[in-house]
């Protein structure tokens, strides 16, 4: 009846405001990265001199949820489409493992693959029914389907129920633990951190990501030139659950435990927090902002029990007072424009 | 040149609850033909483009484009047979270079779009047709531009490249002076002229002055009823179409 | 076989009763501002809080409870001014960022006034008994009284909606919000309204199971995604859509957790029918979630295009 009646784009329209362009979009977003890594790829050295292993653990840790946030600003920052339940993607891929090792199925590759496929199973399925609605309903939609994965996992009695389950021991890599050295697993995330942060690069400013940009800027022009947004969009958004499936992979082997609390609404919020903070669509601003959250997050739970009131009185405020996330500010105080 | 219509609609309505919007609308277009319509605020004009378009679905009468009945098809299904619209309001990319505005619509019908690491930027063969379309409307100059930095003519003239650079063989042009300076207006007339060489167009248009100036044929629609088509020197003289429109705006 | 499908009914009732509670005024707010608020569920849970402290104050529940309503009314409109008026022209993005701002405050913020552990509230004595029903069936008042007091509360809703000029506006803002204010009508004084209204009913909610539930830090987050899971079905901004999807959503999860492994016993071994009704019992609603928007994408009762 409405009278775009096939202008059905997930898209909110709003969220290209976010967007920073200018610097953080272009070669500066590959130095900032590069400079990123190269400090990461130093850390362990660091951590050797300190004589503070933990400092490559939490490394990992953050390392990890940066590779789910940047794979969420695929989705957020370049498809416009809020996603509530990104979270479900880790846990599932966390979940893989889990239940393969428990039946004796130990390699990494094996179990890369199997959450690979039963994420993006999940993203194309509950993707398809999303990306159907738009507005307040997308959002409510992938929180509710986030939710049914999670309540899946608190029945499988089991492999832990509620109370998850412990690993029997790190995956292997044919045969051998190598990533029973925490050095080993620090790498490896780094390198599929790096990995997955050039491969997006390169499917953003592909045919591909060029209409999936045009989308988020203006469906109803893309249609108007012959894209339908739905195909691009979906596609967009199994390519992101397939991504932080792996990083749940990677976050069961570096807990060595896995629990539906990697996949609860909260975190889908804090990985959105997370891209926001650090400035969407642009990748790198994905992955400072989950180290920013995670050292904050860290930082104020050293003064209080009750940092979480700290961390929502700082959110409020930085929704109502500035726009454009941390590197939105940055690039006000330096008299960067937005486009 | 065949003198079989390339576009013809026939028995065209839409209604919105009691409000009928548009009202057995028919008419044929032929091939290299300007076709204007033209009509008081609220006949339904801009409901029209959206019908023909596809991006609203008619609820009764059947649009046939080059031979084909496309009335079931919806706005991507038409853009890929050739039939491409402008927007009243200016919508184009802002945040992408103006070439990448045509380079996209070159993308929409070259090849598949699921390609995910070449960059698509630097893809000669869709960048060298996107220039051809900025060439053809003088934006060739500004094509590495911000889209969004150009000025409200330049915009205008964008609206058209992209529907040029899309490959269609029929332009609908919702009102393509609208907010154009007198300028900017005879620039615009002029490249019209030029499009009507090369291509079929429905045009809507306020501008009187610029319908009768471009337009082979003209139609009046009042209250979503087509009240006369004819050339533009019928039309005008057209007593109905006098009291109804042209009235007006002698009076105004 | 009966009885327990009847008992069973009767909670899957009240259970959606108190869903449609907390969803009516957010289907509202959703469909009048185009507001995505998760920050609703932390009022059930602020309502049950202010019934516990206030009955313990005043040693009397119906006091408490007389008490509770007008302090979350306040309370939502209070938020409402101070964040919520502020998000209105807002995109979607934004609004989800500081609400989920305020969960987190709100939820530490209780812990830190009341405490971590549960607390719990006495049921009436008054309401404490239990009526027969049929046979040796018993049902116990206090949940009558939450499926009556919600009804008459639907009752009141549906009369405030359908047959008030306030009604009419509601009815008018949920489908074109831009045309009510082009009207002339002070649509920031109906905004205030509305969320006042629909805090004081998810506080109400909240007060109503404080009874029967313990009242904790976080109750009110996984009633805010059945409520989201009820509004969605219902379509956003109908509050009769709220109500059948409210009770739908109730039945189908009460009854799916005990009847679901019953008939699954009928289809497969005993271990295995355990197991799978475990497994999908929880997760009914979301597939009858998924199944209503793959055949009415906008809800069963569409009062605005979700898809457009």
């Amino acid at each position: 009846m409405s009278a775009a009646s096939q202008v059905s784009p997930a898209a909110t329209p709003g969220v290209a405001e976010h967007r920073q362009g200018g610097m953080l979009a272009g070669r500066g977003a590959a130095m900032a990265a590069a400079v990123i890594f190269l400090l990461l790829a130093l850390l362990p050295l660091a951590a050797t001199a300190l004589n503070d292993p933990f400092l490559m653990v939490t490394a990992t840790r953050i390392m990890i949820f940066a590779l789910a946030a940047l794979s969420l600003d695929l989705v957020l920052g370049y498809g416009a489409m809020v996603s509530f339940g990104h979270a479900a993607f880790i846990g599932i891929g966390a979940y893989a493992v889990a239940i393969l090792s428990a039946n004796g199925v130990g390699d990494i590759l094996v179990q890369a693959i199997a959450a690979v496929a039963a994420s993006a199973l999940f993203a194309l399925v509950t993707g398809a029914i999303s990306l159907r609605t738009r507005g307040v309903y997308f959002i409510m939609i992938t929180l509710a389907f986030g939710q049914m994965a999670y309540f899946f996992m608190v029945s499988l009695s089991a492999y832990g129920g509620d109370d998850g389950i412990t690993l029997p021991a790190r995956s292997t890599l044919f045969g051998a633990p190598l990533l029973d050295d925490d050095m080993a697993l620090f790498y490896a995330v780094l390198a599929v951190l790096i990995l997955a942060f050039a491969g997006l690069r390169a499917v953003v400013a592909s045919r591909f990501g060029r209409v999936l940009r045009g989308t988020r800027d203006n469906a109803q022009r893309m249609q108007a030139i012959g894209f339908s947004p739905f195909r691009y969009q979906l596609t967009a958004y199994v390519m992101a659950g397939a991504i932080a499936g792996i990083a749940g992979v990677f976050l069961a082997n570096q807990a060595e435990f896995v629990s539906p609390a990697y996949m609860t609404w909260q975190r889908s919020g804090e990985l959105i927090v997370m891209v926001v903070l650090g400035g969407m669509g642009t990748l790198v601003g994905a992955i400072a902002g989950a180290i920013a959250f995670l050292l904050v997050e860290d930082w104020l739970a050293i003064f209080s029990e009750h940092w979480k009131l700290g961390l929502g009185i700082l959110l409020v405020l930085l929704v109502l007072f500035t726009r454009g996330g941390i590197v939105g500010g940055v690039e006000r105080l330096t008299g960067r424009s937005q486009p | 040149m065949s003198d079989a219509p390339i576009l013809s609609v026939a028995g065209l309505r839409k209604a919105y609850g009691a409000l009928t919007v548009t009202d057995d609308v028919s008419f044929d277009v032929r091939p290299g033909e300007l076709h204007a319509i033209i009509g008081p605020n609220g006949a339904g004009k801009t409901t029209l483009i959206h019908q023909l378009s596809g991006s609203l679905r008619s609820d009764a009468g059947r649009v046939s484009f080059a031979g084909e009945d496309i009335t079931r098809l919806d706005m991507v299904e038409r853009v890929r047979r050739g039939v491409a619209r402008s927007f009243q309001i200016t919508s184009v990319l802002e945040g992408f270079s103006v070439l990448e505005n045509a380079a996209l619509a070159v993308q929409a019908r070259s090849g598949s779009s699921f390609r995910f690491f070449a960059p698509a930027a630097r893809e000669a063969q869709l960048n060298a047709l996107a220039m051809d379309a900025l060439a053809r409307v003088q934006l060739d100059d500004r094509a590495q531009r911000r889209a969004g930095s150009l000025s409200h003519g330049e915009k205008r003239k964008l609206e058209i490249a992209i529907a040029l650079a899309s490959g269609a063989r029929l332009l609908l042009l919702d009102e393509p002076l609208a907010g154009a300076g007198k300028e900017e207006t005879a620039v615009l007339v002029e490249l019209m002229q030029d499009l009507k060489q090369t291509h079929t167009i429905v045009l809507i248009e306020h501008d009187m002055e610029a319908v009768f100036a471009l337009a082979d044929q003209v139609s009046v629609l009042v209250y979503g009823r087509m009240i006369a088509t004819g050339t533009a020197a019928s039309v005008r003289s057209d007593p109905d179409v006098r009291a109804a429109y042209l009235g007006e705006e002698e009076a105004a | 076989m009966f009885n327990l499908f009847l008992l069973q009914a009767l909670n899957g009732i009240q259970f959606g009763i108190l869903l449609f509670l907390v969803a009516a005024g957010l289907t509202l707010i959703f469909g009048i501002m185009d507001l995505i608020n998760l920050g609703h569920g932390v009022l059930y849970m602020v309502g049950a809080y202010f019934v516990a402290t206030l009955t313990a104050w005043t040693g009397d529940f119906f006091l408490g409870l007389a008490l509770a309503l007008p302090a979350t009314l306040a309370f939502g409109i209070l938020l409402e001014r101070l964040i919520f008026s502020r998000l209105y022209e807002r995109d979607h993005l934004d609004q989800v960022l500081a609400t989920f701002g305020l969960i987190l405050i709100l939820n530490e913020g209780v812990k830190m006034i009341w405490g971590a552990a549960p607390m719990s509230v006495p049921i009436p004595d008054l309401l404490s008994g239990s009526i027969p029903l049929i046979g040796f069936m018993r049902y116990p008042v206090f949940r009558i009284v939450i499926i009556a007091a919600g009804l008459l509360t639907a009752l009141g809703l549906y009369l405030l909606v359908s047959h008030t000029r306030i009604g009419m506006l509601l009815r008018a803002g949920a489908t074109d919000a831009p045309m009510v204010s082009a009207l002339g009508v002070d649509i920031k004084r109906l905004f205030m309204l509305v969320f006042g209204l629909g805090a004081m009913l998810a506080g109400f909610a909240g007060a109503m199971v404080a009874p029967i539930l313990s009242v904790e830090p976080s109750m009110g987050d996984s009633v805010l995604i059945l409520t989201f899971v009820v509004i969605v079905i219902g379509g956003v901004g109908s509050v009769r859509g709220a109500f059948v999807a409210a009770l739908l959503v109730g039945l189908v999860d009460t009854l799916g957790r005990t009847f679901g492994p019953i008939l699954l016993r009928s289809m497969m071994e005993p271990s295995a029918a355990a197991q799978t009704g475990q497994t999908l019992a929880p997760m009914l609603i979301y597939i009858l979630m998924a199944a209503v928007l793959f055949f009415r994408p906008s809800g069963l009762f569409p009062s605005r295009g979700a898809v457009a």
